[in-house]
């Protein structure tokens, strides 16, 4: 018993240094990154995309803009190839192949980042720059790049989500003259949806995070973009570029941008958690 | 004698080669309540399953011989798949309505029949719930969620649900295993006035149900059919010894 409490005292003391680390470095980004916002001027400082630090000009609206693109490129193709996968995994691949895919799907999760942009940057970037003109350095390719890289995460969540619909559902659906089809928009899709919602917002969320094979594929030019094929800055590309030869006003506008992000992504996972929660609350009731 | 609705001949149903239902011979009449018993793995649910090709569902599923509906066998390659499982229509041991209204779980299998117009929409849930004896306990409130329904009235739902499709077979599996014995004796009233518009099939444990709510009993072992006859006669006079041992509780 002694030895039992002594053991559970050291974990203790373990688990909250690290959740005690996290608190330390999400403070120290907002210490060093929220005052020059308000010397900026919030306005100023997210709706300007006049980004000069040796001026003093820092507006992060371009950044926002190009995080926000990318983001929703790489979210409408990972939900089309996620959930396309997801189905046909669940509904109607045979075991087999199920069994044999899925952990495949799984070790692209493993790929190292930088591995993506570099087939990136040696493929898909002359391919769109022959193809469809422009510089290839683009919205699109970093969204293409990105939309893989989420496409496990998304996956295997929107999986879950359907492998925890009940199968007396689908038998039922089928039973009362359904295809497989109908079943599965009708049925599955709609009795899963608010999995598949949160799966989505999380691959957003690791989308809007990504930084190596954003840089090597997105352009980083410092412009608004106006079409797909514009290349464009995000917010981590921005930390990442220039974190090497900022100091003072400049290095706390590259924290303030973390600042942003940091809330964006904390808000996204709130928003998937809030609505796994739902389904979790629903399905008690039920 | 009218001609029967369904024949079953030299029916086998495998699951990864290993057979479940063998070289089975049976027929199933019109206006008939045909009840099924049998120890466990004797074949009895995958025989139901047969009959509305949801063990299609199984890729491990394979058969030989044939199962006639109104003389086309139900195993061709031009059958509508969709449209025999309107016509066989299955209630499961377990009443599963899907996650929506009373409302729209009744007329899920009208829509997807193609059915849109509001009134007889309308019509023939009020009919189909009529016959499952479910309409005055939910007329006041179709647009409720569906869960919200006891089990057995979930389960006289489920009926309704098919009849509404108004099958030429209705296949229960084992309807009554998880109810009350009040919800137990509606629905088996409930079978009893149906029969006048379809024919029945009835899987059961329970011996005491196929002996008050069927015409005729068949007695499944092991995959095979060991005896078929009238209710009463097989159940006071067994022709095999098999099924007279299962009858007194000697096995199963």
């Amino acid at each position: 018993m002694k030895r039992d409490r002594l053991i559970g005292a050291v974990l203790l003391v373990v688990a909250l240094s690290a959740i005690s680390g996290l608190a330390l470095i999400a403070a120290f980004i907002f210490r060093e990154g929220v005052p020059i916002i308000l010397r900026v001027g919030a306005g100023q400082f997210f709706l300007s995309t006049d980004w000069e630090p040796s001026l003093g000009h820092f507006g992060i609206l371009s950044m926002l803009g190009g995080s926000l693109a990318v983001t929703l490129g790489a979210a409408v193709i990972g939900i089309v190839f996620s959930l396309g996968l997801a189905i046909v995994l669940t509904q109607f691949a045979p075991p087999g192949l199920a069994a044999a895919l899925k952990p495949a799907i799984e070790l692209l999760a493993g790929i190292p980042s930088v591995v993506y942009g570099f087939v990136g940057v040696v493929t898909l970037v002359p391919l769109i720059r022959h193809a469809l003109g422009g510089p290839g350095l683009s919205v699109l390719a970093a969204s293409i790049v990105l939309g893989i890289m989420i496409l496990p995460t998304i996956t295997s969540i929107a999986i879950d989500a359907l492998q925890a619909v009940p199968r007396s559902y689908v038998e039922g659906s089928i039973a009362l003259g359904a295809t497989r089809w109908q079943t599965v928009t009708m049925v599955l899709l709609r009795a899963a949806r608010s999995g598949i919602v949160a799966a989505v917002i999380l691959g957003m969320g690791r989308a809007i995070g990504e930084t190596m094979a954003v840089i090597m594929v997105a352009g980083n030019a410092l412009a608004l973009p106006h079409s797909l094929l514009d290349p464009v800055r995000t917010l981590t590309s921005n930390i990442a570029l220039e974190m090497g030869y900022a100091s003072g006003d400049h290095r706390q506008a590259l924290f303030a941008t973390g600042v942003t992000l940091f809330v964006i992504i904390t808000l996204l996972n709130t928003a998937a958690l809030a609505v796994s929660r739902r389904r979790a609350g629903r399905r008690r009731v039920g | 004698m009218q001609a029967p609705r369904i024949v079953v001949q030299g029916f086998t149903a495998c699951f990864d080669g290993k057979p479940a239902v063998k070289n089975l011979d049976l027929e199933i009449f019109p206006n008939e309540r045909l009840a099924i018993i049998g120890p466990a793995s004797s074949g009895k649910t995958t025989f139901l399953r047969s009959l509305n090709r949801l063990n299609d569902l199984d890729h491990g599923f394979t058969h030989s011989g044939k199962i006639l509906h109104d003389g086309k066998d139900i195993y061709d390659a031009d059958v509508d798949v969709a449209e025999l499982r309107r016509k066989i229509g299955m209630v499961y041991a377990v009443p599963v309505p899907l996650p929506w209204s009373i409302y729209d779980n009744l007329v899920y299998g009208l829509r997807l029949a193609g059915i849109r117009d509001r009134t007889t929409l309308d019509e023939r849930v009020e009919k189909a719930l009529g016959y499952a004896v479910l309409w005055d306990e939910v007329k006041d409130r179709l647009h409720e969620p569906a869960n919200v329904l006891s089990g057995g009235q979930q389960q006289r739902l489920c009926i309704a649900r098919v009849l509404v499709l108004e099958p030429d077979v209705l296949i229960l599996d084992e309807p009554c295993s998880g109810l009350d014995p009040i919800s137990t004796g509606k629905i088996e009233d409930a079978l009893v006035a149906l029969k006048e518009r379809t024919s029945i099939v009835l899987v059961t444990n329970n011996t005491k149900q196929a002996a008050r709510a069927s015409d005729r009993t068949a007695f499944f072992l092991l995959g095979d059919l060991v005896e078929v006859g009238p209710t009463a006669q097989l159940f006071t006079k067994p022709t095999q010894k098999k099924t007279n041992d299962y009858l007194v509780g000697q096995f199963g």
